[in-house]
């Protein structure tokens, strides 16, 4: 076989799948293939997708783990529909990925791995690169396993540690297709394996053999070019959304002088959060790991109480768990910040799948008249920014606030402009003086409505609060029947007013017109990518998508009716369309739903779009 | 008066009693043991010599948990069960505060079961005053986790078919490194508990036998009343003897290896047989085997049963923050965003 010069095509985008058995290092060499990929300058979105299960059992589709990488020389919103190129390591991650894959996409396959017992535990009847399943794929088979070995004879390394490296023979495959550069991974081995020199070389001389491999055979014709995005100038990493959460609340912490405290439980896809402040001692973060939901939440209040920038992190059924807790800090009037990183439900449903369903809850799901703060956030990148915010409106507000993220965005990572804190905006939470004769606890600022906090060991400011209704002003136990309404009123009107504090809503478009497409959360590279889409074919559609939704943006309304007809796209049964029905009563609303764990495909957006710009 | 904490910041004056009462009218039946426990920490608070300001009162629901609202300090009432988490979360954001647990039986025992044996083994430095009444009171008369087995409650009219928890044997079973038992009618032993129990580092729990004059008139008064405790009572001095009994001619021994009650003067004991109480000893053995002594065959230890010196959660978050902070290159959020692996485009 002659080395022979491919010519090479230009793409704007191009989505990668890595597939394999769960111990088969597909997150690893994701990673890498990203990081090679943002170094050039692609813009980029990916994201993990593993089973519930560490080791689920060898070879099956319930075993299968996978990472997708969209790049591009444009911005790029979504983590992708469909995939180019399907690295698929065993039969079963073959069965569960091919509907994922273009036609004609390229797919590698380890060949060594399609040996009939792992055909039949994967469910196929016979051999899929035998017989016509693959048939209009560009198909690279490779024996990766008795290659990798081969070109690891001279170094005497072990068989199992051979068999461990043909994930780094795929990813040299990868690299010559996408021509790129192998230096920077060598310089990552160089890195990751400072104590264990011997696998520095392992791993060099197996990416490069695949390298080398990919340049020899006849399925590759061309190799593709991802020209770099032109991106705003800046320094950039690549982050997931739990990360750029956890590091949002410690941006808070620093800019409004309050400690971090957080008090939080284990819980799926949330507890990277958890893990990420932990790290942090050094930024005098409090990290505490609670003995269940409960008492992560009710720890945080406590330390609001005592003065701190309190969080709690969780997903959906956690968050079921701290709604009294919820209610005790909405009653105390103490910030308090919850974030739920949602996933589906109810019970414990999909605990790694993504979804919208735990709006209603966020909204309503406590006793008693009892509102709270509610934002999303929308992309990995912008957890940072909502995350910040959520802390600034609970300290300054002096109330719980509920972030949304999800499964999706908190596993999901793109690309980040590193902020400076000098540039962040200021939180001045209203914290009471030593000695103020003024001071009483239920007495609040006019603007906000929010009463001031009266931090434990401050001089002349002792104080009780509690769970039971209080007396406005001076905070003395009330079951007194109108200063109930009157407390009641103050604490709905408080969260309301946060409308004059937050930006008005965007609308991507025009500001009138046939169809505005209505989405929140991590839906909206999806529904912004179809909207762009339909727009470009000349079409009346513009997009809204919120990230304040509790309280909505003062002009709202105005924006729902620049429009014949708004549909609201969720990955619930409709949560967020009939809370818009219940505040603003309109015949026009019509909603997209989705409730499988996985994210909107822009084609199935474009077809709603396209239905309901045509039907009268 | 020496303290072992000094992370409590102390009073350059003199306080009194009148300095930690509150305008608040005390809404407990007249004849309560709640009342005593609140003249026994008006008492003892101004003695213990911290600021005013640095005390703070937690409590969940029930009767014991209105105590924040009758003393002027920093206060939360809070909810049902998870007093011991708020106080957690208090104590681990600003441990300069005296954080005190106002809490019963039903309260800690039953739905706060989870975070009251979790905040003992973190040996968090929180003082627990659990109001034992036997009962649920504020729901009016229905059975709880320390009612004695076969009593007549309005949800047990047959009798409870539940064994009831011993605070000391749970406590010492969660590596509890302070328990001290005390009656609502001894306010000397009440407020020498809570003193101690200050002065000890680490969570404090006193279990005060609390009478509740409705819904379980007398439950300990076969201990604690007067015609009966010189026999059913026997209070634990540091160094001294364990003896009871109208003349103290009546002490605790240590036989193969459990606890018996023995008589000075026969058998050929001698007040040397008799154990010398040990409160600091680390090992729990003895002081478990005390706590669980119970009537017609024992007298009912009262004082403080065990003070073990252990680190508590609070000071090892601090030191933990400390090294950080000496040794970690990321001193704040700009070092954070810029760490690892950036780029410039």
């Amino acid at each position: 076989m002659a080395k022979k010069k491919r010519p090479v095509v230009e793409r704007e985008d191009v989505v990668v799948k890595f597939v394999g058995d769960s111990g088969d290092g597909m997150q690893l060499i994701g990673n890498m293939f990203s990081d090679v990929a943002a170094l050039i300058g692609n813009d980029l979105a990916t994201f993990p997708d593993f089973p519930a299960e560490i080791r689920a059992p060898q070879n099956t589709v319930a075993g299968v783990s996978g990472f997708q990488v969209h790049m591009g020389s444009s911005k790029i919103f979504t983590t992708g529909d469909l995939v180019d190129v399907l690295v698929a390591m065993n039969p079963a991650s073959l069965k569960a990925n091919l509907k994922w894959a273009k036609k004609g996409a390229t797919i590698l396959t380890d060949t060594d791995a399609f040996e009939e017992k792992a055909i039949e535990k994967a469910g196929y009847k016979q051999d899929p690169l035998l017989d016509n399943t693959l048939a209009g794929y560009n198909l690279i088979k490779a024996p990766l396993t008795t290659l990798t070995k081969e070109s690891l004879k001279e170094l005497g390394v072990d068989n199992k540690t051979a068999e461990r490296s043909k994930n780094m023979f795929a990813l040299g495959i990868l690299y010559f297709i996408f021509n790129r550069d192998l230096k920077p991974s060598f310089h990552y081995f160089e890195q990751k394996f400072k104590k264990k020199p011997e696998l520095i070389q392992t791993n060099k001389i197996v990416l490069q053999a695949g390298y080398n491999y990919a340049e020899t055979i006849e399925a590759i014709e061309s190799v593709i070019q991802v020209a770099p995005a032109t991106m705003t100038k800046g320094r950039y990493r690549n982050i997931t959304g739990n990360i750029a959460t956890a590091w949002g609340l410690l941006a808070a912490s620093e800019k409004s002088g309050r400690p971090l405290f957080l008090g939080s439980y284990p819980i799926t896809p949330a507890t990277d959060i958890l893990i990420e402040l932990a790290k942090y001692k050094s930024l005098g973060a409090k990290v505490f790991q609670a003995e269940d939901e409960i008492a992560g939440i009710c720890s945080a209040i406590g330390a609001s109480y005592a003065g701190s920038l309190a969080c709690t992190s969780t997903s959906g059924p956690g968050l079921s768990l701290k709604c009294e807790a919820i209610g005790l800090a909405v009653m105390t009037e103490l910030p308090l910040v919850i974030v739920n990183v949602q996933r589906g439900g109810p019970s414990t449903g999909l605990p790694t799948k993504s979804e919208q369903s735990d709006l209603y809850q966020a909204l309503f799901g406590r006793n008693g008249e009892c509102p709270v703060i509610v934002i999303a956030a929308s992309t990995a990148e912008n957890c940072f920014y909502y995350a910040y915010e959520a802390a600034k409106l609970s300290l300054e507000h002096m109330t719980p606030v509920i972030l949304l993220t999800d499964g999706y965005l908190g596993f999901g990572s793109t690309l980040f402009r590193i902020p400076k804190m000098a540039d962040m905006p200021p939180i001045n939470p209203p914290i009471a003086k030593p000695n103020d004769p003024e001071y009483k606890p239920y007495k609040r600022d006019p603007e906000t409505l929010a009463r001031q906090w009266a931090i434990p060991g401050t001089e002349g400011l002792r104080h009780r609060i509690g769970g039971l209704e209080k007396e406005d002003i001076i905070g003395t136990v009330s079951t007194d029947p109108l200063n109930h309404q009157k407390m009641v009123d103050y604490r709905a009107a408080k969260v309301e007013k946060v409308a004059d504090f937050i930006p008005d809503q965007v609308i991507d478009g025009s500001p009138e017109g046939e169809l505005l497409a209505v989405s929140w959360g991590g839906t909206y590279g999806a529904v912004h990518s179809a909207v762009k889409k339909l727009q470009n074919e000349g079409k009346s559609i513009s997009h809204a998508h919120f990230h304040h939704i509790m309280p909505l943006p003062k002009n709202t309304e105005k924006v729902l009716k620049g429009f014949k007809k708004i549909v609201v796209c969720e990955l619930n049964s409709g949560q967020f369309v009939n809370y818009l029905r219940m505040k603003f009563p309109m015949p026009n609303f019509y909603q997209f739903n989705k409730v499988q764990g996985l994210p909107f495909m822009i084609n199935e957006l474009t077809e709603k779009f396209n239905q309901l710009l045509e039907e009268k | 008066m020496d303290f072992v904490n000094m992370t409590v910041e102390r009073s350059n004056v003199q306080l009194s009693k009148t300095d930690f009462e509150s305008d608040q009218m005390v809404k407990w039946c007249p004849g309560c043991g709640a009342h005593a426990i609140l003249a026994a920490v008006e008492r003892v608070f101004p003695k213990i010599g911290y600021r005013k300001e640095n005390f703070c009162i937690i409590s969940g629901i029930g009767c014991s948990s209105r105590f924040p609202y009758y003393v002027n300090t920093y206060g939360i009432h809070g909810i049902h069960g998870r007093a011991a988490a708020i106080s957690t979360g208090v104590k681990i954001a600003n441990p300069r505060l005296s954080v005190w647990m106002a809490t019963g039986d039903g309260d800690s025992l039953a739905i706060g079961g989870n975070h009251f044996i979790h905040v003992i083994r973190r040996n968090v430095d929180i003082n627990i005053l659990l109001f034992n009444n036997q009962i649920y009171g504020l729901t009016k008369g229905q059975y709880s986790p320390t009612t004695p087995m076969g009593k007549v409650t309005k949800t047990s009219p047959q009798g409870t078919i539940e064994h009831p928890f011993t605070v000391g044997e749970l406590v010492m079973g969660a590596q509890g490194t302070f328990f001290a038992r005390v009656p609502d009618n001894n306010i000397n032993l009440m407020t020498d508990a809570m003193f101690e129990a200050a002065r000890h580092d680490g969570t404090s729990i006193i279990e005060i036998m609390q009478n509740c004059i409705i819904f379980a008139d007398k439950a300990h008064s076969n201990i604690t009343g007067k015609d009966v405790k010189d026999e059913a009572m026997l209070v634990l001095k540091n160094g001294e003897p364990m003896l009871f009994g109208k003349n103290h001619e009546k002490g605790i021994i240590l036989h193969d290896t459990h606890l018996e009650v023995a008589e000075i003067g026969k058998n050929g004991i001698t007040l040397d047989d008799i154990l010398v109480h040990d409160q600091y000893n680390q090992d729990p053995g003895i002081h478990l085997m005390l706590a669980k002594l119970a009537p017609p065959q024992f007298p009912m230890v009262f004082g403080v049963i065990r003070s073990a010196m252990y680190p508590t959660y609070d000071d090892l978050v601090g030191e933990q923050i400390k090294y950080a902070r000496e040794t970690s290159n990321i001193r704040n959020v700009d070092d954070l965003l810029n760490s690892g692996d950036t780029w410039e485009i």
